[in-house]
Parts: structure tokens; C-alpha cells; sequence
């Protein structure tokens, strides 16, 4: 009990006094994961769209994977991009295996079908008599689409945020491309796991405090955005 | 409502973007700094050379310590990735590191007749250690490594809550090292120690983990010298069996070659190899941990190099495998 404590006062000096180490793991941490939804979100929310509002064969089939897909473990999904990365995969001559960006593409791989998924089910939760009202007032089909999305918008957002929170406290595939560099690729999940394994509980602790309160700025964020 | 809808997607690029910034501009002013480079010039980007290393060679900070100094010398970016000496190799056989650092004699000698990698280099020892709980309830203490695995698997056998094993199961360099003892005890790894009872746990875990398992369930476990002696604090278990030709834990370091490798990274590859090896860095390695832990983690290869059969003092210049000849 006593090391947990012990754990949690030594997070709170470490986090108190700005320790560039952690402040550095932190800022890598969020750049990576942001830029990864940012991206995810321009792929998936357009694919989200087009599922809905269209109709075509196999459309119960696909969504079906994608949903399939939202278990994707997060291990598999960074060995997959490992194995394209790699210098004899297809994509090897890019040399973005071990550096953020390959992280980057690991971490969007990973919340595409999530967030496909959230904006298929912020979609229909629009109620079929507002689609039919729209119409009926003379609208045509694109004004139909934008009053839908526009309707729909935080239940997108909260997608959005959902992939953003997997993304950042996902540890396999950033293990996996990213390798855990210092000072290069290791973030927040990655250096808990090593100093973990190293025994160095205070420091772990510590991070795993910022992960917890970087979830919660975005949770509130969500919130009040929600409440407007 | 339509200005909030607008804010919002903003807002998250604007904060995406302040939060990049300041990573980026923190990037450029801290890396020179500990280098002592104070003018910043974040337009000379360094080469980047990436070592694979094993768990051991990492956790115990035996490279962390060694990476300003090489890194000054070259004036290089050198990069760290620590994982199981299998894994390590598996990154360099695929070409997607410049320098491997292992431990593991059987897997290193595939890898150079896979033409893989050149100049291998041996730059550092300790020996593996049988740790257990300080009552030693199956009674090795003190006997010959082969023998003591026996008498931990018939003990384990008839009594597995009073006497079990943890293995690391992860193709590591000590993994490696357990199932040469295991071999030369007279078993065979897979059909005769696997799966042979609950006495033999799999951890799949690194050094560290494996250790503290071994702690929690009071069992006896192969742990390279270095990690034991910088976790000791953490773990309720003491050295059983310390001594014994076959526990010999030898580090190597290795050029990858590949035929699309740039020469510049071979030629850094082999400056490592030769920063390890040299005389200042020998008697530095053989000075790391003393303070903290009262004696040296790992022991320099150039005191007693001909104890051992493996090239630790050539220069490392070959850069490609058919140069050998």
C-alpha cells in the first residue's frame, strides 16, 4: 500500500515540477494521437456519409465489418502496418518504420472503422420524419444531407473523440512501429510499459495521471460542447 | 448554433496545431543541448542510425549512459530500440535497423551466415545467475547449473506449489541461454520442459517482469547478472547458483547489412562497433553501475579477450559480406 502511495506523491512532484522528460513524452504523445484523429476523421467521417446516404449491394455486409473491425486489436493493427512499413514490405523505401509518422498511420488504421462506425450511428439517429420534412419544404437532396449532418453534429464530434481517446491510450501498436525510442518515438502508453517493466512505479504512475487527465480535458471538452 | 458548429472543428486544428509547435520548437532546442551545442541550427539535420538492442543491454541504462558519449564523438543521432534478442534480430534480418546488439551466440551465428550482418564484435560479459527464494526449497544452492534443472524438475514435478520455474518463453538471448542448459541436462526443450507440468511457467515477459513474477510466486528463475543487480530492490529473491562455464552471458554488437543500406550508416554502424571496443569505453563499461549498485553490471571484453572464442578487438571496417574474402 504503502509504494502505491509513495508512487502517487512522486507522480505529483514529477508532474509539480515540470519534468522535461515527461513533458516532452506528453507533447509527442498528443501531437501523434491528434494528428492521427484529425486524419482519421477527414477519411472516416466522408466514408461514414457515403454508406448512409447511398444505397448499394452488400452495404448490411459492410457495416457489419466495420463493426467487426472496431475489436481490431490494436497489436495486429500495428503488425500489419509494421509489416508494410518494413524495408522489405511495399512501402519499406519510405523509411517510416520507428518514426512518428509511421506511428501516426498505425494509430489512424486503427480508429478509421471506429469512427466510420460512430458517424453511421450519429447519422441514423437523425429521425426519418426530419429527412422526409426537409424534402417536403422543397429542399433538394445535398441541403437534405447537410441539414442531417448539421443535425448530427456532436454525436460525430463524440466519435471523433472516441477514436482520439483509443488512439492515445493504445500501447501495442505504438510499441510495435514507434519501438519505444527515447526522445523519438516513446510515448505516454510505451514509457509506462517500459518503466513499469523497469520498476520505476513512480514515473509510471505519473504518466498514466496526465494520460487520465488529458481524457478528462477531452471528456469535459465534450460536455460542453454537448450542452450548447 | 451554426458559428459553435464552425468553433468547434477549428478549435481542435488550432489546439492540434499550438500543441505541434511547441513539440517541434522543443524538439529543435533540447536534442542539441545535452550534446553541449547550445546555438541551436535546426537545418543540419544529424544522420539517425537505429540500434536494436536486447532488454538487458537497455533496462540495466548501460546504453542511455553510452549514447551522449558516441553521439558526441560522431556527432550522430543515435536511436534505441530495446526488445527480446529475437525480436531485435528479426527488425535487423528485415533491414530496418543500422546496428544490433544481442546476446544470444546460436542466433547471432544464423544471422551472419544469413549474410544479414558484418564485423561481429564481442564487447562485454557477465554470466547468468539461478536466483530463487532465499529458503531454496528444492536445495541447489551451490550445485553444478545442469544438475540443479534436474533437481528443479523432479522437485517441480511431484511438488509444484513448493517448487516451480520461470522461464522468460520469449526467444530471447536468456531464453536462449535456459534451453542450452535444459539440452545440456539431457532434455529436449519442447517435448520434455514444456508443457511437462505447472511448475514451468512461460512468462513471455522481459527480464524485469520475469523477475518480479519469479519474486511474487517465490520461484526460481535464469536472469542475466546486470537486470537481477538493478531490480534487486523491487525482488524477494537471492542468487542460488552463480558459477558454472555454461552460464557465460556474452554481448555482441553487429553491423546490418543489407544491399540497399546507405554506406554512410554502415560506416556509423561500424564507428559504434569500434566506440565499443576501444580501450576508454571498455574500462567505462566496466566501471557502470558500481555506484549505484556496488558492483560492475557487465564486465569489459579487453581484460581477458582470449578466454573467449570471438573477435573483441579488431577495428571493424568491412562493409559488405563479400569483402570478406
Amino acid at each position: 500500500m504503502n509504494e502505491i502511495i509513495d508512487g502517487f506523491v512522486q507522480a505529483g512532484e514529477l508532474i509539480l515540477s515540470l519534468d522535461p522528460e515527461v513533458l516532452e513524452i506528453t507533447a509527442r504523445s498528443l501531437l501523434i494521437s491528434l494528428t492521427a484523429t484529425v486524419i482519421a476523421s477527414l477519411i472516416a467521417i466522408p466514408i461514414g456519409g457515403f454508406i448512409h446516404f447511398r444505397e448499394f449491394g452488400g452495404k448490411r455486409g459492410l457495416i457489419t465489418i466495420i463493426q467487426t473491425l472496431y475489436a481490431l486489436p490494436t497489436v495486429i493493427a500495428g503488425l500489419f502496418v509494421f509489416l508494410i512499413l518494413s524495408r522489405v514490405g511495399p512501402f519499406g523505401f519510405l523509411g517510416l518504420l520507428f518514426t512518428p509518422t509511421g506511428m501516426i498511420i498505425g494509430q489512424t488504421v486503427l480508429i478509421i472503422p471506429l469512427m466510420v462506425g460512430m458517424t453511421l450511428i450519429a447519422l441514423s439517429g437523425v429521425k426519418k420524419s426530419l429527412q422526409d420534412e426537409v424534402i417536403s419544404l422543397g429542399a433538394t437532396s445535398s441541403q437534405a444531407i447537410l441539414t442531417i449532418v448539421k443535425e448530427s453534429r456532436f454525436a460525430i464530434l463524440g466519435g471523433v473523440i472516441l477514436g482520439f481517446g483509443r488512439a492515445i491510450s493504445e500501447v501495442g501498436a505504438a510499441m510495435i512501429i514507434g519501438g519505444n525510442i527515447r526522445g523519438y518515438t516513446r510515448v505516454l502508453t510505451t514509457a509506462i510499459a517500459l518503466e513499469t517493466s523497469m520498476g520505476n512505479i513512480a514515473f509510471s504512475i505519473a504518466l498514466g495521471m496526465i494520460l487520465l487527465a488529458i481524457a478528462m480535458v477531452v471528456t469535459i471538452a465534450l460536455f460542453l460542447v454537448q450542452e450548447q | 448554433m451554426t458559428l459553435t458548429f464552425r468553433t468547434v472543428p477549428v478549435l481542435l486544428l488550432l489546439s492540434a496545431f499550438v500543441i505541434g509547435g511547441a513539440f517541434f520548437a522543443g524538439c529543435t532546442t533540447t536534442t542539441p543541448q545535452p550534446q553541449g551545442t547550445p546555438t541551436p541550427t535546426p537545418s543540419a539535420e544529424k544522420t539517425k542510425v537505429l540500434l536494436a538492442t536486447t532488454t538487458s543491454l537497455y533496462d540495466t541504462g548501460l546504453l542511455d549512459y553510452l549514447e551522449p558519449i558516441f553521439e558526441e564523438k560522431y556527432n550522430v543521432d543515435l536511436l534505441i530500440t530495446s526488445q527480446g534478442t529475437g525480436k531485435a534480430i528479426e527488425v535487423a534480418t528485415r533491414g530496418d535497423c543500422d546496428i544490433l546488439a544481442v546476446h544470444s551466440p546460436s542466433q547471432e551465428k544464423a544471422f551472419l551466415d544469413g549474410g544479414h550482418g558484418i564485423n561481429h564484435r564481442c564487447f562485454a560479459y557477465n554470466y547468468f545467475i539461478i536466483v530463487g527464494p532465499a529458503n531454496d526449497p528444492a536445495g541447489i544452492k551451490g550445485m553444478k547449473p545442469e544438475d540443479a534443472f534436474k533437481t528443479l524438475m523432479t522437485m517441480g514435478k511431484d511438488n509444484p506449489a513448493g517448487v516451480s520455474f520461470v522461464s522468460r518463453g520469449d526467444n530471447s538471448g536468456t531464453h536462449s541461454a535456459e534451453k542450452t542448459i535444459w539440452k545440456a541436462a539431457g532434455y529436449n526443450y519442447t517435448t520434455d520442459v514444456q508443457k511437462s507440468g505447472n511448475w514451468y511457467i512461460e512468462a513471455g515477459r522481459g527480464m524485469g517482469e520475469t523477475l518480479q513474477l519469479a519474486s511474487e510466486k517465490q520461484a526460481y528463475t535464469l536472469t542475466d547478472e546486470g537486470t537481477y543487480l538493478a531490480y534487486k530492490g523491487n525482488l524477494a529473491l537471492v542468487p542460488v547458483i552463480e558459477e558454472g562455464d555454461i552460464l557465460l552471458n556474452v554481448y555482441s554488437v553487429i553491423t546490418v547489412y543489407t544491399p540497399t543500406q546507405p554506406a554512410g550508416k554502415i560506416a556509423m554502424a561500424n564507428n559504434f562497433s569500434n566506440f565499443l571496443t576501444s580501450l576508454e569505453i571498455q574500462a567505462a563499461i566496466g566501471e557502470f553501475g558500481k555506484e549505484k549498485y556496488g558492483k560492475n553490471l557487465f564486465s569489459p571484453m579487453s581484460e581477458n579477450c582470449s578466454r573467449f572464442n570471438c573477435d573483441c578487438t579488431s577495428p571493424a571496417v568491412i562493409v559488405s559480406p563479400s569483402s570478406l574474402s
